[in-house]
C-alpha cells in the first residue's frame, strides 16, 4: 500500500534508530518521552517499537484514548439513550466498555437496538431512511472526529432531519497537553504530538505550550519511520538543548491545518470545561453544541443525566491514561484484566493503553 | 462457572478454549477439550473429528457454509496425521429457508466431498421454528486412517523445528468481514477454503519427520501458534516479513484497523519439522497447487513453561502475540 | 482515535470520492477537504477525506532520510 509500506521499511527504520540511540547514550540520563494518541499507542506495540531503543529511554502512554479519558458520567448517557428505546449509533470501541458491569454489547444482546457505525455520515443515512425512529450518535473523540460531526449537524440542520441527535463528548488536545506538562510529577521530557489531531489544527497552537513548557515536541507520523524519526527529532533538540515544535508528518499535516475542518467545528460546538477520567476538571477542554444547534443537542431533548459511576476496584485506568503509571503496575493488569475479560476502559477498547501493551506483551 | 455464554467464547481464542476446558473436564473426557480423538483399534489408529459450522453469513467469495463443513473437518483429520475418508452430515435448518438455496449448498457439499476424495455415509436433517437457527447449521464428523508411522500433535513441537506456512493468511477471515458487509467496503477478497489432504500425503509419502500439523481457523495463525507453544510448552519466534499477506487482504485490514494474524484461515496448514528438513519439506510442497507459496515463517527457539509467541517485525522490533481473546472488532478510529 | 488511512481516489461523485486503499475500496466523503482529483492520495477518518496528501513532500522526506541515514 502507497504511503504505508515504505514507512516499514525496516532497514531504514534501523538506521534511524540507531542515530536516536546515539543521541541517547550521549544524554546519558533517563529521558521520558510521551505519545498522547491512542494510534501511536497501538502503532508502538504493533510494530515492536520499544525493543528498538536503549533501556534509558522511557515510552510512555498519556491521555490518548477518547473511549478511556471519558468519564462513567460521560458513558453513562449513552446507556441511558439506549435503555430510552433510543437507536444508539457508535463506534466499534465503545460497545465492550464496562460500566456497572455491563456494555453496550450486553445491552445490544439483550434486544436494545445499538449499531456500529464506521462513519457518522452512516449514522445520518440510517435517520434518513427510518424516519420513525430516534437516533442518538455518541460523540466520542479529539480533533480528528468532531470536525466531522460537525459537518453531520450541519447537513441535518439543511437537510431537516429531526430525528438524529448528538452526546458532545469530545475532548481537545491542547489543553490537556498543557494540563499534563503542568504536572510535577511527570517530568515529560518531550512529546510526541498527534498526527491526525494535528491534520486538523495545524502546527500553530502547540507553540505557545512548547515555549511555555520549555520542551521538544514534534508533530508525528503514525507508521515505524515516522515515529522512531519523530524520537530521533526530539532527542537531537533535547541533546542541542533546544525546544521547539517541528513537524515529521508534513505529508499530511500542513501548517495550519485544515481550515475549512476548524471552520466548521468552531462553527457547530464551542470550548467547555471536561471532565478527563485521571485528570480531573480541565478547562476549555471539552465541546458543546452551540446555542442555534440546541435541537441536536441528545442531552436536552431526551433528559440524559451524566450519572458518576466510580471505577471497579484496584482499576487503575485513571493513573495509566494519566501516565502516571504503566499497566503492569495495576494489579489487575493480565491477573483479571485482560481484553476477553476488561475490567476498565484501558483494556477494553482497541486504542487503550492496556490493551496495546497486552497485545505487545508488555 | 458464572454468568452467561457470550459471543467471544465461541470466537476462537482464549475464552472458548477456556469453556472447552471446562466442559471437557465435568464430562472427564479423555479428549482433553480437544475436537480431535486417536482410537487405537488391533488394525491401527483411527482418527476420530467433528465440527460445527455456523457460518455468517453462509455464502462469501469463494466459499459457502457447505464447503466449509467438509473441507473444514476433512483438514482437522489431516492435521491428526490422517487421511480423511468417511463423513457424516447433520443438517439443521430454518423453518422457510428457501429450497433452492438449500439445494445449491447441498451440491457444494457433493463437489467439495468429491475434491477432497471422502464419501458422505450417513447424515440426519431437522427443521427448527423460524429463528430457532441462522438459516442453516451444519455438523459434520469424519474418520479417517492414522498414517503408519506418523505421530503428530500439538505436544511434539521441539525447540530448533523450523515453522512451515503453506500460504497466505487471513483470506477466509477477510472474506467472511467483507460478505457481513457492516462497514460499507468492496474488497477482492476470496476465501481460501480447501482440503489439505494431498500436503500431508506428499509429505508422508516422502517419510517427512513431522512433529505438529496445525490448520489456523479461528483466531487464526496467532491463536494457533500460541495452541502449539502451550501445548508443546516452547518459545516460537516468527518473522513478520516471512508471512506471505495477500495484497487485497492488507488493505482490507488497514482499513479496518484488524490483523491478518487474527483472521481464520480454511486452507492452510502449519507444520512443524527438525530444521534440518525444513528446506526439502518447502520445496515438496511448493510443487502443490495447495500450498505454491509455502515458506518458512520462523523457529522454535527454546523451552518456555507457559508457552510463549514471539513476533519480529517488518520494522525489526520484537513483540509478543498472543492468543486472541475476544471478537476481533475492527477499530475504527 | 486517529486511525487515517492513506487512500488512492479513483473518482470524484461531487460530495464523495470513492478511495481505494490497496485494493479496498468505500465510498468517502468531501466534505472537509477541497480540490480532489482523481489520482490524489486522501488521509480517511471515519468514513471523511481530512486532508489531500502531499505525495511531493512525502517522496522529498523520504529521500532525504534514506540519503541522511546511509551508512
Amino acid at each position: 500500500m502507497r504511503f504505508i509500506q515504505e514507512y516499514r521499511d525496516g532497514e531504514l527504520v534501523r538506521r534511524i534508530a540507531g542515530r536516536a540511540n546515539e543521541l541517547l547514550e550521549r544524554l546519558g540520563r533517563r529521558v521520558k518521552i510521551m505519545e498522547v494518541c491512542g494510534t501511536h499507542t497501538m502503532a508502538v506495540a504493533r510494530h515492536g517499537l520499544k525493543s528498538l531503543f536503549k533501556e534509558n529511554l522511557d515510552l510512555i502512554s498519556g491521555p490518548g484514548c477518547p473511549v478511556c479519558v471519558t468519564p462513567n458520567s460521560g458513558f453513562a448517557m449513552v446507556f441511558q439513550a439506549a435503555e430510552a428505546g433510543k437507536t444508539v449509533a457508535t463506534f466499534g470501541d465503545m460497545m465492550r466498555v464496562p460500566l456497572n458491569g455491563r456494555s453496550l454489547l450486553t445491552l445490544k444482546g439483550e434486544g436494545l437496538d445499538i449499531r456500529v457505525v464506521y462513519s457518522p455520515y452512516d449514522a445520518i443515512k440510517m435517520a434518513v431512511e427510518e424516519p420513525g425512529r430516534e437516533f442518538v450518535m455518541a460523540g466520542i473523540g479529539f480533533e480528528t472526529t468532531s470536525p466531522l460531526f460537525a459537518s453531520i449537524i450541519l447537513r441535518c440542520r439543511e437537510k431537516g432531519v429531526r430525528n438524529l441527535s448528538l452526546i458532545s463528548l469530545f475532548k481537545l488536545m491542547p489543553p490537556v497537553l498543557n494540563a499534563l506538562l503542568e504536572a510535577e510529577d511527570l517530568k515529560i521530557d518531550g512529546l510526541i504530538l498527534p498526527g491526525h489531531v494535528s491534520t486538523i489544527i495545524g502546527v500553530k497552537p502547540y507553540a505557545e505550550l512548547v515555549e511555555k513548557h520549555r520542551v521538544p515536541a514534534v508533530v508525528t507520523g503514525f507508521e515505524p519511520v515516522d515515529i522512531v524519526e519523530s524520537i530521533r527529532m526530539i532527542l537531537k533538540q533535547l541533546a542541542e538543548n533546544r525546544s521547539m515544535v517541528e513537524n515529521e508528518y508534513a505529508r499530511t499535516v500542513r501548517h495550519g491545518g485544515n481550515v475549512k475542518a476548524i471552520r466548521l467545528m468552531q462553527e457547530v460546538f464551542k470550548p467547555v470545561d471536561s471532565e478527563w477520567r485521571g485528570l480531573g476538571v480541565i478547562p476549555g477542554s471539552g465541546l458543546a453544541l452551540r446555542e442555534e444547534f440546541r435541537f441536536f443537542d441528545a442531552v436536552e431533548k431526551h433528559g440524559l443525566k451524566p450519572v458518576e459511576a466510580a471505577d471497579p476496584q484496584g482499576c487503575l485506568c485513571g493513573e495509566v491514561v494519566r501516565g502516571s503509571r504503566k499497566p503492569v503496575e495495576c494489579r489487575l493488569y493480565r491477573k483479571v484484566c485482560r481484553p476477553d475479560n476488561p475490567v476498565g476502559p484501558c483494556m477494553v477498547s482497541s486504542e487503550g493503553t492496556c490493551a496495546a501493551y497486552y497485545y505487545a506483551g508488555l | 462457572m458464572a454468568g452467561r455464554i457470550a459471543l467471544e467464547h465461541g470466537a476462537g481464542g482464549r475464552l472458548m478454549h477456556e469453556l472447552i476446558g471446562t466442559i471437557a473436564g465435568r464430562l472427564n473426557s479423555p479428549s482433553r477439550g480437544v475436537d480431535k480423538a486417536v482410537l487405537h483399534t488391533r488394525t491401527g489408529r483411527i482418527a476420530f473429528t467433528t465440527d460445527s459450522f455456523v457460518m455468517k453469513p453462509p455464502v462469501v467469495n469463494g466459499c459457502d457454509i457447505g464447503m466449509l463443513s467438509v473441507n473444514g473437518t476433512v483438514n482437522d483429520l489431516v492435521t491428526m496425521g490422517a487421511k480423511p475418508e468417511y463423513l457424516s452430515l447433520s443438517l439443521i435448518i430454518e423453518e422457510s429457508l428457501e429450497s433452492d438455496f438449500l439445494m445449491s449448498i447441498v451440491e457444494s457439499i457433493g463437489k467439495a466431498a468429491k475434491n477432497a476424495g471422502v464419501k458422505i455415509v450417513t447424515g440426519d436433517v431437522k427443521v427448527v421454528e423460524k429463528g430457532g437457527c441462522d438459516k442453516i447449521f451444519i455438523n459434520t464428523s469424519g474418520v479417517g486412517r492414522v498414517y503408519r508411522g506418523v505421530n503428530v500433535s500439538t505436544t511434539r513441537a521441539k525447540p530448533g523445528d523450523a515453522v512451515i506456512l503453506t500460504g497466505s493468511i487471513g483470506d477466509h477471515g477477510a472474506a467472511v468481514l467483507a460478505a457481513r458487509g457492516e462497514f460499507q467496503l468492496e474488497a477482492d477478497v476470496q476465501s481460501d477454503c480447501a482440503p489439505l489432504t494431498s500436503i500431508v500425503e506428499a509429505l508422508v509419502r516422502r517419510k517427512a519427520p513431522l512433529h505438529t500439523l496445525i490448520d489456523p481457523t479461528r483466531g487464526g495463525l496467532a491463536t494457533s501458534l500460541n495452541e502449539v507453544a502451550e501445548s508443546s510448552r516452547v518459545s516460537v519466534e516468527i518473522r513478520e516479513e516471512d508471512i506471505p499477506v495477500r495484497d487485497e487482504v492488507q488493505g482490507f485490514c488497514e482499513v479496518l484497523g484488524i490483523e491478518p494474524l487474527y483472521l481464520g484461515c480454511e486452507g492452510r496448514l502449519v507444520i512443524f519439522v527438525p530444521q534440518a528438513y525444513a528446506e526439502k519439506a518447502v520445496r515438496v510442497l511448493r510443487r502443490l497447487k495447495v500450498s505454491k507459496d509455502a515458506c518458512v515463517i520462523g523457529r522454535v527457539v527454546g523451552r518456555s513453561r507457559m508457552g510463549e509467541v514471539w513476533l519480529r517485525t517488518r520494522a525489526g522490533g520484537l513483540r509478543s502475540l498472543p492468543m486472541l481473546h475476544g471478537i476481533p472488532l475492527p477499530r475504527i478510529c | 482515535m486517529c486511525l487515517g488511512i492513506p487512500g488512492r481516489v479513483e473518482e470524484v461523485k461531487g460530495e464523495e470520492a470513492v478511495v481505494s486503499f490497496g485494493g479496498t475500496r468505500r465510498s468517502v466523503r468531501l466534505d472537509l477537504v477541497e480540490n480532489v482529483s482523481v489520482g490524489d492520495y486522501v488521509i480517511v477518518h471515519a468514513g471523511f477525506a481530512i486532508q489531500v496528501l502531499d505525495q511531493e513532500a512525502a517522496l522529498e522526506m523520504l529521500e532525504a532520510l534514506r540519503e541522511v541515514f546511509k551508512e
